[in-house]
C-alpha cells in the first residue's frame, strides 16, 4: 500500500502576525516556516504504520513555490520516501485541491491535516476526496490497517467512535493521531540531500475564492484584577458588571 | 433562490447551534429577500422540526432516514447537494464544527461552489459576497470574497444571536435519493460522556492547567462547573498527561470554543491555548504568577492560588 500525506507550509505557531500591502497580504519577513502541525502528526501516523508493516511507500505532497522545499525537505528528512512539490501559488483551496487531485490518484490511503494552521480553511482534504470520489472520514484521532479496510477513531461531540471504512481512503486528521511529532535525526536529514523530491507544473485551475482584506484583532481592555482575598468579588462582578451569570 | 442550512442534530435533538445557524441564514435571507430552508437528516421528533420555523426558516426538508444517524461524508454531503439543488440555494450554511468541516468541502465540491469556514458575522456585502473569518488561529481576521455564483459557508460558534421570530415553517419529506452504496462508514463502537454539558455547546466553560498539579485536584472545577451548568475543559498538557480525556482539551489543536465566559485555573496562556478560547466574550483568570500571559487576554484576574480561590468562588456561586 502507498500513503501519501498532504504537507502544508506555514509559519511557526509563535509568529507575530503583520501585514503589508496596506493589508492586503501577509508580511512573511523573519518568519521561521514549520510543516503544519496536524500535518506533522499524520506524517508520524504514516511511518508508524510503515514500521508496523503492509505500507510499502509514503509519499508527501504539497502545493507551493520553491521557498517551500525547506519544509518537505524535513518531511523527508523524518521519513517520507519522496516528495512531489506542484509548483505554483496556494491561493485557494478549491484551486490546491485540484492540483493534488493529478498527483492522489495513485494512492489508497490519503491524509491531510484537518486544517492549515495559517488559513484555518478546513477543506483541501474534504474537497479531494470529493474530487477523486474516494471515501472520507474527518476529525480522525486514530487509524490503523485492518486487512484491506481501515479502523478509524473519529472525535465526536463529547467523546470518540470507532468505525470501519473501506479504501481507497481521504483521512482528515487532528490530534491524537500520533503523540509527538517526530523529530528529524541528523542520519536522516543526510539521507533526505539524495530522496527524490519531484516538481511537478500546475494543470489549470481558478481560485473560488480570494482574500481582499485582513485585519487585527480589536486591542482588548486591560484585565480588572482582584485580590486573592476578595476572590468572591469576581463572581459579583461577573454577575452584575459583565451580566454572564 | 433560497439560502440553506443543514442542521445538524444530536439523538433527534436539535441545539442551539442549529437555531443559531438558522437565526443567521434569516437575517441574511431578508436582506436578499429571499427564504430559508433548512434539511435535517435522520430522525428529528415534529416537535423540534417545528422549533426551526420559529427562527425564521420557511420550510424544513426532513430526511426521515436512520442512516443518519451517524454520519457518513460521502453520503451526507450528497444528501445536503441534492436538496441545495432542489431549493435552488445561491448559500449553503453549516457550523463550522467536526460535523461541518467533514461535509461543507464535498458538498461545495457537489455544487462548484467556493467554500469559507469558520465565517464570523453577517456577510459585509452580498454583491460581491464577502465574509469575515478568523485566520492564524484568531489572531487576525480576513474579509474573503467568494466568487462562485454558490457559495458553501460554516459558520463559527456563538457568531450570532438565536432570535425568536415566532413563525412557523411547513415541514416536508424529502427523499435525496441515497442509495445503500452511497454509505461507507461502518460504526463499531461509540464512546461518549453523557449526561455532561457538551464542550461545544456550553455557555460557560471551566477549564484547568497544568497549575492544578495533579488530576485528583479536579473535584472542585466539576463541583463549580455543575453549579454553573458548564462545560469542563482543560489545557494540552493536562490531557497529555491522562489527568483529562483528550475530549476536553481546548486549544489550537484542540476543541476551539467561543462561550460567553471562559474560567482558566492554573493555565498560563500559552499562544497555542489562546488561539481556541480567546473567542469568549469574558475570561477570567486564575494564576499565581503575575506575568502569565493569560492576563493579557483576561477581562478579570486573580494573581492567587487556585486552591484558595476554587472554594471562594464556589461559595460566591451558591450564594447567588
Ligand atoms: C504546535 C503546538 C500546538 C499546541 N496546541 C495547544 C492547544 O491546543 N492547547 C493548549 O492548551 N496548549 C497547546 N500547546 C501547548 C502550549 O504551548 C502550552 O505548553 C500549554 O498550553 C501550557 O499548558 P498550561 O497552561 O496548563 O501549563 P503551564 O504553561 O505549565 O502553566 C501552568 C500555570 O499554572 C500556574 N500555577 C501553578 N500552580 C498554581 C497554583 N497553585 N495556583 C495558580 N496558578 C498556578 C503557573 O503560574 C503557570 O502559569 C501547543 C503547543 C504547540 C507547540
Amino acid at each position: 500500500m502507498k500513503i501519501l500525506v498532504l504537507i502544508s507550509n506555514v509559519p511557526d505557531t509563535t509568529t507575530k502576525i503583520r501585514f503589508t500591502g496596506n493589508n492586503t497580504a501577509f508580511d512573511d519577513s523573519g518568519v521561521q516556516w514549520i510543516i503544519n502541525p496536524w500535518d506533522e502528526l499524520a506524517l508520524t501516523r504514516a511511518l508508524e504504520l510503515k514500521e508496523a508493516g503492509g505500507v510499502d511507500k509514503i509519499t508527501v505532497a504539497n502545493v507551493g513555490e520553491k521557498s517551500t522545499e525547506a519544509t518537505l525537505r524535513k518531511a523527508l528528512a523524518v521519513g517520507a520516501d519522496d516528495a512531489i512539490r506542484i509548483n505554483t501559488t496556494a491561493n485557494d483551496a478549491f484551486y490546491v485541491a485540484t492540483q493534488l487531485a493529478e498527483v492522489a490518484k495513485d494512492y489508497e490511503l490519503i491524509l491531510a491535516g484537518i486544517e492549515a494552521s495559517d488559513y484555518n480553511g478546513n477543506a483541501v482534504g474534504g474537497m479531494l476526496a470529493e474530487m477523486l470520489d474516494y471515501n472520507s472520514v474527518s476529525a480522525v484521532s486514530g487509524i490503523d490497517l485492518d486487512g484491506s479496510d481501515f479502523k478509524v477513531t473519529r472525535e465526536v461531540d463529547g467523546g470518540y467512535q470507532v468505525v470501519s471504512i473501506g479504501g481507497p481512503l481521504l483521512a482528515i486528521v487532528q490530534k491524537g493521531i500520533a503523540k509527538e511529532p517526530r523529530i528529524p535525526a541528523m542520519r536522516g536529514i543526510m539521507m533526505a540531500r539524495k530522496k527524490p523530491l519531484n516538481i511537478n507544473e500546475p494543470v489549470e485551475g481558478i481560485d473560488k475564492t480570494q482574500i481582499i482584506k485582513f485585519e487585527l484583532p480589536p486591542p482588548k481592555a486591560a484585565c480588572k484584577l482582584i485580590d486573592e482575598e476578595n476572590a468572591k468579588e469576581v463572581i459579583t462582578l461577573l454577575h452584575e458588571e459583565a451580566k454572564v451569570l | 433562490m433560497s439560502i440553506l442550512v443543514y442542521t445538524e442534530n444530536w439523538d433527534g435533538k436539535f441545539k442551539n447551534l442549529s437555531f443559531e445557524l438558522v437565526s443567521y441564514a434569516h437575517a441574511i435571507a431578508k436582506e436578499m429577500n429571499s427564504t430559508v430552508t433548512a434539511v435535517s437528516l435522520g430522525k428529528v421528533s415534529d416537535d423540534d422540526l417545528m422549533k426551526l420555523g420559529k427562527y425564521g426558516a420557511t420550510k424544513v426538508l426532513n430526511v426521515d432516514d436512520e442512516r443518519y444517524n451517524s454520519i457518513d461524508n460521502r453520503a451526507t454531503a450528497k444528501a445536503i447537494a441534492s436538496a441545495a439543488k432542489s431549493e435552488d440555494s445561491s448559500i449553503v450554511i453549516f457550523a463550522n464544527n467536526n460535523v461541518g468541516k467533514a461535509i461543507a468541502p464535498r458538498t461545495a465540491i457537489k455544487l462548484d461552489a467556493g467554500l469559507v469556514s469558520g465565517v464570523t458575522a453577517l456577510p459585509l456585502s452580498i454583491n460581491p459576497f464577502v465574509v469575515k473569518k478568523k485566520v492564524f488561529t484568531s489572531k487576525a481576521i480576513a474579509n474573503v470574497q467568494i466568487n462562485s455564483d454558490i457559495k458553501v459557508i460554516t459558520l463559527a460558534q456563538n457568531s450570532y444571536d438565536i432570535i425568536d421570530l415566532g413563525q412557523s415553517a411547513t415541514i416536508e419529506t424529502y427523499d435525496p435519493g441515497i442509495v445503500d452504496t452511497d454509505f461507507s462508514t461502518s460504526v463499531i463502537e461509540t464512546n461518549k460522556v453523557s449526561g455532561k454539558v457538551l464542550l461545544s455547546d456550553a455557555e460557560i466553560v471551566v477549564s484547568g492547567g497544568r497549575g492544578m498539579k495533579s488530576a485528583d485536584n479536579w473535584g472542585g472545577l466539576e463541583e463549580l462547573a455543575d453549579l454553573l451548568g458548564a462545560g469542563l475543559a482543560c489545557s494540552r498538557p493536562v490531557s497529555d498527561e491522562g489527568w483529562r480525556s483528550h475530549s476536553e482539551h481546548v486549544g489550537q489543536t484542540g476543541v476551539m470554543i467561543a462561550p460567553n465566559l471562559y474560567f482558566a485555573f492554573g493555565i498560563s496562556g500559552a499562544i497555542q491555548h489562546l488561539g481556541g478560547v480567546s473567542s469568549s466574550k469574558v475570561i477570567v483568570a486564575v494564576n499565581k504568577d503575575p506575568e502569565a500571559p493569560i492576563f493579557e487576554a483576561a477581562d478579570y484576574g486573580i494573581v492567587g492560588d487556585v486552591n484558595v480561590v476554587i472554594p471562594e468562588f464556589i461559595e460566591a456561586v451558591k450564594a447567588l
